[in-house]
Order: C-alpha cells, then sequence, then structure tokens
C-alpha cells in the first residue's frame, strides 16, 4: 500500500510542518535581535526612572534578552540599596 | 489625478518583485488606469526588460533627477496597452547616485499625471530599498513560500512599518498547491500566520512567467496563464474590489490526475 501513500500524498508528515516550526524560530529571535546601541540606552532609561524612586546599585546592574527555544525575555537584575520614602506620596 | 505611490519589495533577490510589478502595472492599465512603472533598481535594471521596453529605453529617471532631460522624454510609453508607462532606470549607474529626497521629489513629480506610481524596489534593505521606499505611501511586499523569503520578508515589514507605509500588503509567488496539498510547502496561512499582515494575493508556480520573460511581455496583456489570472485578480483588490482568492486546490487536483495518469501509463510526469 506504500506506493498509493505515495500516490496520494497521505500518511507521512511532509517538509512543510518542518519548514513551519522553524520559520516560527528563527522569526522569534530575528524579531527580539537587539544592538548594543539600543541595549545601551534601555539601562540608561531604566536606571533613571528607577532612581526616581530607590537607590540602586548601578554598577552590578544586569540587563539582558534570555532566548529559549520559544520565547524571549527581557531579564533585569538591579540590586536596590534603599527605597526612597515619600517619593511614591510626592507623585 | 493624484496617484497612489506603491513599492513593491522583499529584501530576499529572485522571489518576483519585478515580474509583480510588470504585471500588476499592465493589469491596472488594463482596467483603464494611467499607471507608471518606475524601475527603483539603479545599476541592476531589468524592468525595461520583463516589460518588452528595452528597445525604447532613452533617458531614464537618473537624468530627470540629474535635469539632463525631462521626466516626459524619460518616460517609455507601452504601445500596446494604453495608459502604461515605463521610467526606467539608469544602468551604468550606482545606487548612490539618488538619495530619498530626491525619491520623494520625483514621485510628487509623476503624481499629478497618473493613477498609479508603482516602484519596482531593488534586493536588500540598504539604500537602494531606502530610496525606492521613501516615495512610496503603500507597499506590496513579494514572498515565495521558502523560510530565506518569508523571513526576509518580515525584515522588510517592520522596516516598512517604521516607516510609516500603509497598507502594506503581502504577495505570496510561486506558490505550489501540489506540495501544499502534499504537506511539503508552507502553506498561505502558515505564512500568514507569522508575518500577520493582509494578503493581496497568492500567485501559483507557472510556467507561462518564464515565456513571459523570455517574450518580453506581461502575461496580464494575454490573461492566458493562472499566474496573469492571479496578478490580475491582485490589481483588482488594489482598485478596492472584492476578489475570492483563486481555486489553488483545483490546481492541485489537476495535478493529483496527472499523478495518476503517470502511475497508469508510467510516464513522466509534466507540470
Amino acid at each position: 500500500m506504500d506506493f498509493l501513500k505515495k500516490l496520494f500524498g497521505g500518511g507521512n508528515e511532509g517538509s512543510g510542518q518542518k519548514a513551519k516550526d522553524r520559520l516560527r524560530i528563527v522569526l522569534i529571535h530575528d524579531r527580539t535581535d537587539i544592538s548594543p546601541q539600543l541595549l545601551e540606552n534601555l539601562r540608561d532609561e531604566i536606571v533613571t526612572v528607577l532612581t526616581k524612586y530607590m537607590e540602586i546599585n548601578k554598577e552590578k546592574i544586569e540587563i539582558d534578552l534570555d532566548r529559549d527555544e520559544n520565547a524571549v525575555a527581557l531579564v533585569a537584575n538591579i540590586p536596590v540599596i534603599r527605597i526612597k520614602r515619600g517619593s511614591v506620596e510626592m507623585q | 489625478m493624484s496617484a497612489r505611490v506603491i513599492v513593491t519589495t522583499s529584501g530576499k533577490g529572485g522571489v518576483g518583485k519585478t515580474t509583480s510589478t510588470a504585471n500588476i502595472a499592465a493589469a491596472l492599465a488594463k482596467f483603464g488606469k494611467k499607471v507608471v512603472a518606475v524601475d527603483a533598481d539603479v545599476g541592476l535594471r531589468n524592468l525595461d526588460v520583463i516589460m518588452g521596453l528595452e528597445n525604447r529605453v532613452v533617458y531614464n529617471f537618473i537624468d530627470v533627477i540629474e535635469k539632463t532631460c525631462t521626466l516626459k522624454q524619460a518616460l517609455v510609453k507601452d504601445k500596446r496597452v494604453p495608459g502604461l508607462y515605463l521610467l526606467p532606470a539608469a544602468q551604468t549607474r550606482t545606487k548612490d547616485a539618488v538619495n530619498p529626497e530626491q525619491m520623494v521629489a520625483l514621485c510628487e513629480e509623476l503624481k499629478p499625471d497618473f493613477d498609479f506610481v508603482l516602484l519596482d524596489c531593488p534586493a536588500g534593505i540598504e539604500g537602494g530599498f531606502k530610496n525606492a521606499a521613501a516615495g512610496a505611501d503603500e507597499a506590496l511586499v513579494v514572498t515565495t513560500p521558502e523560510i530565506p523569503a518569508v523571513r526576509d520578508a518580515d525584515r522588510i515589514i517592520g522596516m516598512l512599518e517604521s516607516m510609516g507605509k500603509s497598507p502594506i500588503r503581502l504577495i505570496i509567488n510561486r506558490l505550489r498547491p501540489n506540495m501544499v496539498q502534499d504537506g511539503d510547502m508552507l502553506a498561505k496561512d502558515d505564512i500568514l500566520d507569522v508575518l500577520s499582515i493582509d494578503l493581496i494575493g497568492v500567485v501559483p508556480e507557472d510556467e507561462s512567467v518564464i515565456r513571459a520573460t523570455n517574450n518580453g511581455e506581461p502575461m496580464t496583456m494575454t490573461l492566458d496563464s493562472p499566474a496573469a489570472h492571479a496578478y490580475l485578480n491582485i490589481a483588482e483588490r488594489l482598485l478596492g474590489r472584492e476578489v475570492p482568492l483563486m481555486d489553488l486546490e483545483s490546481y492541485a487536483t489537476r495535478g493529483l490526475l496527472t499523478k495518476l495518469k503517470q502511475f497508469f501509463t508510467g510516464g513522466k510526469r509534466r507540470r
């Protein structure tokens, strides 16, 4: 019966599905590709916003994009020294 | 009259930008519109050849920008279809011979005299693309059902969006219904899922594209092939008419019948 399957194109999973899966992953990565300059700007602006509310250790900030097969996350590790009391009320 | 200015682009080369531009231009002219197809691929011009007008090119749009000639002198009128014109690119210059501001000015100069200005963009994302896209309001993105083409289309769509082009619509070119049916090719919906932009048409793989290029006659002028039909539909949709997508399944079925025939006769498959 193999020849019939082949004849009517059924049965086995075609390479189209593989293309679809590979394309999806390639695009996830392409779309979140970030230049070092952009990451630097992002870091600076995050620091500016955060320092309005808290004192942070600027030397030990880690900001990066964390990629796995299916998703991308922006991961930030920012050591806080103290919260600026009263800053919230000021807003 | 103030023309709609539409850039045909793709990122990746060889997916059918120039063929699409020529066929859509001819189709729009057939519908009674006044159309100019501008070859924005300076240094690697080909739209003149695809349209079969290469022997009539005297000036090009760089000459117009540098005021060596008037716009009217550079326009090549297609004698086969009323209202169809070509504005050729310079072949012996490079993409640096023009800047985006000059392209915008050129398009502005064309607008009052036409219903449509179609810009055939070079492959790539550098200067040539930026020049061609600068003058356009709308964009057509051409892709084929392959990972490299769709990936580049995604990149181009992002750039067109950030340039404020709207609408940006997708042409899926060279689709093989048989292979999609066999699960061996990205389907229309697979591509639309990942790119998430509006589709304006699907053009099936068709040998008559090669014949048309050999003959220098856009298919939409003769209208006797599936690809011609698809491009005509795209032109109608550009005009705002509701046209259902072609039944590509029927081509696939034909393929299946051919397969059966091949099975019984042991003959070589011809498609």
